[in-house]
């Protein structure tokens, strides 16, 4: 395959990964939101295989793996087991709207590419166009949750502001040093850990995962 | 290979800890450890002192007079919070707040918390710094909701949150930061090595070290506690149990700072301007104003306490933004103080909140008469961190100061505004604690002294005398950031 197609296939899966993080933004069940967030995932971990055999960069095939089964398989399937043994049916709970935040998350990504442009013109590797979609998909992340009361859907949020880290590492500059990599996605795993912890003291503490009732810990009060 | 032992021991000691469990001796094994440590770190302190900066491990490890004196402190203030956590856990368990399997976690927790942060001082990859500084977040997060009241749990989630939001645009910046490097130095480990960086910090692309710069600002910056940022502070200081308090106000603020002063030499390094230190001046002097009011309105004493510790944090992020040597050497001065005042306030508060069995400043009492040693440790205590003189704060802020009045004159009433405002605040309230009679409920308990009369002998003699290998650190360190 010559590198025009190449570029074309991670500009496609970078437009994937935009797309997930804007239906994850548009969801209201948290199954579903679980679903997308694994999608997600695995189109990054496509990406960064697809950009290792570009640059042959051997040590993105490890990320890839590693993003594979942290992201792919084991951390949806945490959720997953979470968000039944919790009994979690409720619909996701939002601050804003889901058009409005929708229309922001838009703002988001063209602030995105006005604010990398500088990087994007002095780089001159093939997977710099998509370095935008990346920092937009880690400001869809952050809005997510800011607007969603769900400590899972917070979770979900702060996860794929991650993979949109992650992406940001690959498409600027082919990933970071293996070690680097390595030590993010150990943090990643201790903090599903915690958060895993986290939950069922939520639940059993406040009733329900949702995190409006904490509210005690105020200036005013 | 000193330096092996320093990082290696609170590692092994977590896992040590992990293992026995609650037993008995546990908290002697984790004053030990923590001793060992404290030797450690001495030890390759004299070592930099006698040959200068060291690098280690392939290139992995780097130590300088700036990371030296952090890591001495950090294992100081560590041992002492040790001694002090014995007496003070032991009664909470008593109490019935704590049970077995979560001293277990508490001790383990504990050294995974300051291998993190040694980890923090002595790598020399900025990535390995980011890794350690998340690491150190996550370590205290389940620690902050050791009580598992409803309180603690929404504090530590805010912790987890937030913290967990603002270290990732840190990574962002990291990234950005590394793009950078890697078309001067090429790609791989090597690109990321601080020594490397710091050499070519001239050649770096401005426009890309500028941007990163913000993210980085935002993201350690939220770990330092600057408004507005610091939602999960107060929260965090208040729920936790009081040695973590001492910890993380002590220690991992300053940690924070370390890493985001050592981006900003690289950033200033590359743009030639003061465009990183005019961010740091302004995060600097929101968080020293906002704080101080804030001081006024707290009901709660460790949270009174953690507001005081963003106001300190403001004025040496604010004295490293404003550069020059005056400035810089009273930033590091503060850095040290403030970790030695606050943690032994801290020790001192746990004391008074487990005799009145509250943390409500209205329900504490008549300390003077209760146990005059905690009430007059607590009075100077905060005296101290108000900004008295003869002690070491009023030092440093009296350097930074100056160095305001002569650089910035105009800056320096908002400061002094700071100043006054949390001074009186603190004293008000310190005073109202410490006088009158003692309340019907007040319960006289053993407390550790040591912890408490070591910090403020430092704190004092600093004031008067800083020792020559001191004075050298703190010079080999103004000569690198100012």
């Amino acid at each position: 395959m010559n590198l025009q197609v190449l570029a074309q296939v991670n500009s496609f899966l970078a437009a994937l990964v935009l797309l997930t993080a804007f239906a994850m933004l548009s969801q209201r069940k948290i199954n579903s939101l679980v679903t997308l967030f694994a999608w997600q995932g695995l189109f990054l971990s496509i990406n960064t295989a697809v950009v290792g055999f570009v640059a042959s960069k051997h040590h993105l095939y490890i990320s890839s793996l590693l993003t594979l089964s942290i992201k792919v398989i084991l951390l949806p399937y945490i959720l997953h087991v979470l968000v039944v043994r919790l009994k979690i049916r409720k619909e996701v709970e939002t601050i804003v709207n889901i058009p409005t935040t929708m229309l922001i998350g838009i703002a988001l990504v063209i602030f995105s590419y006005h604010l990398t442009a500088p990087v994007r013109e002095m780089s001159t590797l093939i997977t710099r166009s998509t370095l935008a979609v990346a920092l937009a998909t880690v400001m869809i992340g952050l809005l997510m949750m800011i607007t969603r009361k769900h400590a899972v859907t917070q979770i979900i949020g702060f996860l794929a502001m991650e993979n949109g880290l992650f992406f940001a590492a690959t498409s600027a500059t082919y990933g970071m040093p293996l070690v680097v990599e390595l030590g993010v996605a150990l943090d990643v795993l201790i903090a599903a850990f915690i958060f895993g912890i986290f939950f069922f003291h939520i639940s059993t503490t406040f009733d329900s995962l949702s995190v409006e009732q904490m509210e005690s810990l105020r200036e005013d009060n | 290979m000193i330096l092996l032992v320093l990082i290696i021991t609170p590692f092994v000691a977590a896992l040590i800890l992990a293992f026995i469990g609650d037993r008995r001796f546990a908290p002697t094994i984790n004053i030990f450890c923590s001793f060992l440590t404290l030797m450690a770190a001495v030890a390759l302190a004299i070592e930099v002192y006698k040959h200068g900066p060291i690098i280690a491990g392939g290139k992995f490890f780097f130590v300088d007079a700036f990371s030296v004196y952090l890591s001495v402190l950090t294992a100081f203030v560590s041992m002492t919070t040790a001694v002090f956590s014995r007496g003070y856990m032991q009664r909470e368990r008593e109490h019935g707040r704590v049970g077995h399997v979560r001293m277990r976690f508490y001790h383990a927790m504990f050294q995974m918390f300051m291998f993190a942060m040694l980890l923090c001082l002595l790598t020399n990859n900025i990535g390995v710094l980011w890794i350690s500084m998340e690491l150190a977040t996550l370590s205290t997060v389940l620690l902050v909701s050791l009580y598992r009241t409803p309180n603690a749990i929404e504090a530590a989630w805010k912790y987890f949150i937030l913290c967990g939001v603002g270290i990732a645009q840190a990574l962002f910046g990291t990234v950005l930061l590394y793009f950078a490097a890697e078309k001067v130095i090429g790609e791989g480990g090597e690109a990321l090595l601080w020594t490397n960086l710091i050499g070519v910090s001239g050649s770096l692309e401005p426009t890309v070290l500028s941007l990163a710069f913000v993210f980085l600002v935002v993201g350690y910056g939220t770990k330092v506690g600057l408004v507005p940022l610091h939602n999960w502070l107060p929260d965090a200081h208040s729920e936790g149990p009081t040695p973590i308090s001492a910890v993380l106000s002590g220690l991992l603020l300053n940690i924070a700072l370390y890493a985001l002063v050592r981006c900003k030499v690289l950033v200033d390094g590359s743009t030639h301007t003061h465009y990183a230190g005019n961010i740091m001046m302004g995060f600097g002097i929101v968080s020293i104003v906002v704080a101080s009011f804030s001081i006024l309105r707290q009901k709660d004493i460790k949270r009174m306490f953690s507001y005081s510790s963003i106001e300190h944090m403001g004025i040496a992020t604010f004295a490293f933004g404003l550069g020059g040597s005056i400035a810089t050497f009273g930033a590091l001065l503060h850095m040290l103080m403030h970790s030695l005042t606050k943690s032994s306030i801290f020790f001192t508060v746990g004391h008074a909140c487990q005799m009145h069995r509250t943390q409500e400043i209205a329900r504490i009492k008549g300390l003077f008469q209760g146990d005059p040693f905690v009430g007059w440790s607590l009075m100077l205590g905060a005296m101290a961190i108000a900004g008295m003189p003869p002690f070491g704060i009023f030092t440093s802020e009296f350097l930074i100061l100056t160095a305001t009045i002569k650089d910035v004159p105009l800056l320096a009433p908002f400061i002094l505004i700071g100043l006054a405002v949390a001074f009186a605040g603190l004293l008000r309230k310190v005073q109202y604690m410490v006088s009158g009679d003692m309340p019907s409920y007040f319960e006289p308990i053993k407390t550790a002294r040591a912890p408490v009369i070591f910090h403020m002998a430092m704190v004092l003699v600093l004031a008067f005398y800083i020792p020559g290998f001191l004075n050298k650190w703190f010079q080999a360190a103004v000569e690198l950031l100012k």
